[in-house]
């Protein structure tokens, strides 16, 4: 405490500890009346602890950290989900992230055998099967490839799954934070496919993690060749080991497992391998009784961050703006619209460039609250012209025990206090 | 690394256009070497090496429907039973019913279409080929890759005869597991129908304001971890 009333920080230097030092003996001097003042430092026209002390100095932190008053903004898992943190999920704080890219610390995790630590210069990628001319490729020769840099989300198939039966995580990161969205530095996959030939009959292709799971899906060849990166770097750095350091699959659009991470083989095939993961697991079973599978594209969807759950209105009636994100896996959102009266109205919000493709989209909307209990919603449509439906229209085609590609309108109840829970609609 | 600013300044004297050549000279030549990214033939980038037959089978583990990639080996369900006691039966219990909340391996045929549908191998994988495959990318969760191929096949062939699906006789090998039927071969749909919705931008009176309820809360439940402070491992609501 007597640190930050200092104004500095953890990790600070000398110069710090030489302010801290003083402000002791000057604390024990000025006892109570000094903590007072400094309660209410920051404010006119008092000049703040942090304006009157020397800072530390650079690299002194050599990569960096958030503020020491941003602790609340960190990756959180729900432990009643799965039995083991090993094949898990983390989420998103996405009250906390101001705009479309999600910063590599707060991205969402999913695991299906722990994160493995791999050397990058022992790792390799193994390229075989109905092709020309396999081939085995070690990071350094994989980076000589001509490269790109694109920005799309990530979104766990799962993502929103709880609420498929109710309303019943009382948080935007729980509800919706299974999705991030990066620039992301590779290879075109289609690169990698041209250089090995791709035999006439080769349909289908399976990608393989080095994890101990062996993580694999079989995506369709025309997929393949269409859009997808094998990248190496994200959003200013390498890969985070929780993203696939030192190497991983995006498959822009698609169900984040597909995406695959620390990505060691690519294998050309005439038909599909039919993995655990995509037969036991992100399948979807309907009511009938039969299961959909290879299931793929994150369908439109929108989200308010501000307000939510976790950033409720605490300064009573007025203007507030309604903030919000947006996205969907077949391509562009063209436009949101946002309802205050539980889906009766809508009223057009402004979607803030870049609107990429296959990538987050901000969108605003200026609101002045009355102080009253309301309902807030937002709903996206796509390029395609789908407009992103409710979760009553998707139960009745998917009734209430599926997991999966959840992309209902939330509903957001604001109540007279400001305070915001997560509700669900008839 | 140096760390002087003048790294920072502008070069001076011929160096700039001396640079400029340079870069044409560099640009003019890659044009010519690199091919086009879309008229690439196989080889074209000439990057990487060729792998060999050894390298190439020691990684090339997935098993599809056909069989194909199998190895030679093969393992009983009496051997199964034994291993899966030891190496299993932790985590999946003694008769696949799953301990806690991991997976149930057995039994659920026939739930599929009820509200409490079980998902388990016998009940909902369509392939058998698929138990082998995972089993030997994966299990046990805690050892991954431990297991000998004979002894995948000993607990591919005692999680099938679980679930009744094979005979206390079975041995299972590269002939055998591939023509197993499972019970829910059938039982999938592999393309997707969405969108399953067709929804308007409506704009006003969407829905009726009468007809408008609240059909479910999350407000005071017991189910969200805090999202301020340290990670919630929830061990204080849930002991």
């Amino acid at each position: 405490m007597t640190q930050e009333a200092a104004g500095t920080e953890e990790g600070s230097g000398a110069p710090a500890m030489a302010s801290r030092r003083r402000l002791l003996r000057t604390g024990v001097v000025a006892g109570g009346a000094m903590l007072a003042a400094s309660a209410r430092a920051a404010s006119p026209p008092d000049d703040p602890m942090w304006s009157r002390t020397l800072g530390p100095g650079v690299a002194d932190r050599p990569y960096g950290q958030p503020s020491q008053y941003e602790k609340d903004a960190i990756r959180r898992y729900v432990p009643w989900l799965t039995q083991s943190t090993q094949s898990d999920v983390s989420f998103t704080p996405l009250q906390d992230q101001p705009g479309i890219l999600t910063a590599n610390g707060f991205f969402y995790e999913r695991y299906h055998s722990g994160r493995p630590s791999v050397d990058p210069a022992q790792h390799r990628l193994l390229i075989h099967g109905l092709v020309d001319r396999p081939l085995l490729l070690s990071m350094d020769q994989l980076q000589r490839f001509p490269s790109v840099a694109r920005i799309h989300f990530l979104e766990c198939a799962a993502n929103g799954g709880p609420e498929w039966p109710a309303a019943q995580l009382n948080s935007l990161q729980f509800t919706h934070g299974m999705v991030g969205c990066a620039e992301w530095v590779g290879v075109p996959l289609s690169t990698l496919l041209g250089e090995v030939g791709v035999k006439k009959e080769g349909k289908w292709v399976l990608v393989e993690g080095a994890d101990g799971a062996h993580m694999d899906r079989s995506l369709p060849i025309e997929k393949c060749l269409d859009d997808c990166l094998v990248v190496w770097g994200q959003n200013g750095e390498a890969l985070r080991p929780e993203q696939g350091f030192p190497l991983r699959l995006i498959v822009p659009g698609w169900q984040g497992n597909v995406s695959v991470k620390w990505l060691r083989r690519i294998e050309v095939g005439a038909t599909p391998w039919y993995t655990r993961e995509e037969t036991g697991k992100y399948t979807e079973l309907l009511p009938s009784g039969k299961a959909l599978g290879f299931t793929w594209v994150n369908e439109a969807k929108s989200v308010l961050t501000f307000p939510c759950p976790e950033k409720p209105l605490t300064s009573g009636a007025g203007f507030y703006e309604l903030r919000g994100l947006a996205w969907s896996g077949r391509g562009k959102i063209r436009q949101v619209d946002v309802s205050t009266d539980g889906g009766v109205s809508y009223t057009r919000a402004a979607l803030q460039e870049p609107v990429l493709t296959k990538a987050l989209t901000r969108f605003t909307l200026p609101w002045r609250w009355d102080g009253k209990p309301v309902l807030l919603q937002s709903r996206a449509t796509d390029e395609t012209g789908y407009v992103q439906p409710g979760i009553a229209e998707l139960r009745k085609v998917m009734g209430t025990g599926s997991v999966y590609l959840n992309n209902s309108i939330q509903t957001w109840q604001v109540l007279a206090d400001g305070s915001v829970n997560n509700v669900q609609l008839s | 690394m140096s760390s002087s600013p003048r790294r920072c300044a502008p070069a001076r004297g011929s160096a700039p256009i001396l640079a400029v050549i340079l870069a044409a000279t560099v640009v003019v030549g890659a044009a010519v070497l690199v091919p086009a990214a879309h008229a690439a033939a196989p080889g074209s980038y000439g990057i990487g090496t060729t792998p060999t037959e050894a390298e190439i089978a020691g990684w090339s583990i997935a098993v599809p429907p056909s069989g194909a990639n199998l190895p030679p080996g093969h393992g009983s369900v009496s051997q199964g039973s034994d291993l899966f006691g030891t190496v299993c039966a932790v985590c999946h219990g003694a008769f696949g019913e799953g301990v806690a909340d991991y997976p149930r391996l057995a039994g659920g045929v026939g739930s599929l279409a009820t509200v409490a549908p079980a998902e388990t191998v016998g009940s909902y994988w369509p392939y058998a080929t698929t138990l082998f495959d995972f089993i030997n990318r994966a299990m046990p969760f805690y050892a991954p890759h431990s297991l000998t191929p004979d002894q995948v096949y000993a607990l591919t062939a005692f999680i099938l005869n679980l679930n009744g699906i094979v005979p206390d006789g079975f041995v299972a090998d590269a002939q055998t597991v591939p023509a197993v039927k499972m019970p829910n071969r059938d039982g999938f749909i592999w393309k997707d129908p969405r969108p399953l919705t067709h929804d308007t931008e409506c704009m006003t009176k969407c829905v009726d304001p009468a007809s408008l309820r609240i059909t479910s809360t999350a407000k005071g439940d017991h189910l969200t971890p805090r999202t301020t402070g340290p990670v919630d491992d929830m061990k204080a609501k849930h002991p």
